[in-house]
């Protein structure tokens, strides 16, 4: 439905970035501020993993539609080891870098939607999308 | 971006007004540090009204600050936590767990005098001026 935002994350202030594009994007749609707020955070939280445990990757965002709703789609992408056990890593408390482990979890209650695919030694993909009613937003669809 | 530590007497002022990255984050809590250790500071506000989106790095390392500046000596006050930020960070499984919070800087800084004058530091509190 749109063109994809792209944000390269190969250094630290391209988490702020990719946020910023997430907010952006965010109040264009029409979406409230606690919804922008949510998805903001999760962005920051997914790009911030993608920086910590990948050493890099990209962070894309797109609006996105269905059927009397619209929404934000953050596909976030990195070549980095790996995510060993998924169910784990959405356990809240589980962190492998030694910090709190509520960034995966918490991002993923913050989205509506959330999909991890992830291959040892190959990277990880996650697709997560939030929704808002179609009546709500600012673009026609 | 180096945020500025004010002084008020006895009381640090310190705003968060920009977007920060995780390194930023943690030169603020070492500048903060520094600053109460050397003005032996008895309270510490930290407004947040402008900050828009407080990530997991963000609220850790502010309940950590807030912490070792309690062990330091200093009472700590988080202020102007915006609705929308509180929501997010309950929703995420991530509250300010051990900091307390006030609507505004003005609230803040009567908690902080407050705190300190029960803590038995009556002529700091009090003056406003060490």
């Amino acid at each position: 439905m749109s063109e994809f935002i792209r944000v390269s994350i190969s250094e630290e202030a391209h988490i702020a970035e990719a946020r910023r594009h997430a907010l952006l994007l965010a109040r264009n749609l029409g979406f409230s501020r606690t919804d922008a707020y949510h998805l903001a955070t999760a962005v920051t939280e997914l790009a911030a993993n993608i920086h910590h445990h990948a050493g890099g990757g990209e962070v894309r965002l797109r609006a996105v539609a269905r059927r009397g709703a619209v929404g934000i789609e953050v596909v976030a992408r990195d070549d980095g080891p790996g995510i060993a056990d998924i169910g784990l890593a959405l356990r809240d408390g589980f962190s492998t870098a030694g910090s709190l482990g509520c960034g995966l979890p918490g991002a993923r209650r913050l989205m509506d939607e959330m999909e991890i695919r992830s291959e040892a030694g190959r990277g990880t993909w996650i697709r997560a999308c939030k929704w808002i009613a179609a009546a709500t937003a600012k673009i026609a669809c | 971006m180096k945020i500025p530590v004010l002084r008020l007497g006895a009381i640090l002022l310190t705003s968060i007004q920009v977007d920060l990255t995780d390194t930023e984050v943690m030169q603020f809590q070492a500048d903060v540090l520094s600053v109460i250790a050397e003005t032996e500071g008895r309270g510490l506000a930290i407004d947040i009204t402008a900050l828009e989106v407080v990530d997991s790095f963000m609220a850790r390392t502010i309940n950590d600050t807030a912490s070792m500046a309690r062990l330091l000596g200093a009472e700590v006050v988080v202020c102007g936590m915006r609705p929308a930020v509180a929501l997010t960070l309950v929703e995420m499984g991530r509250e300010l767990i051990g900091v307390e919070t006030t609507f505004n800087l003005d609230d803040g800084l009567a908690r902080l005098q407050r705190k300190i004058a029960q803590r038995g530091d009556n002529a700091l509190a009090a003056s406003g001026s060490s």
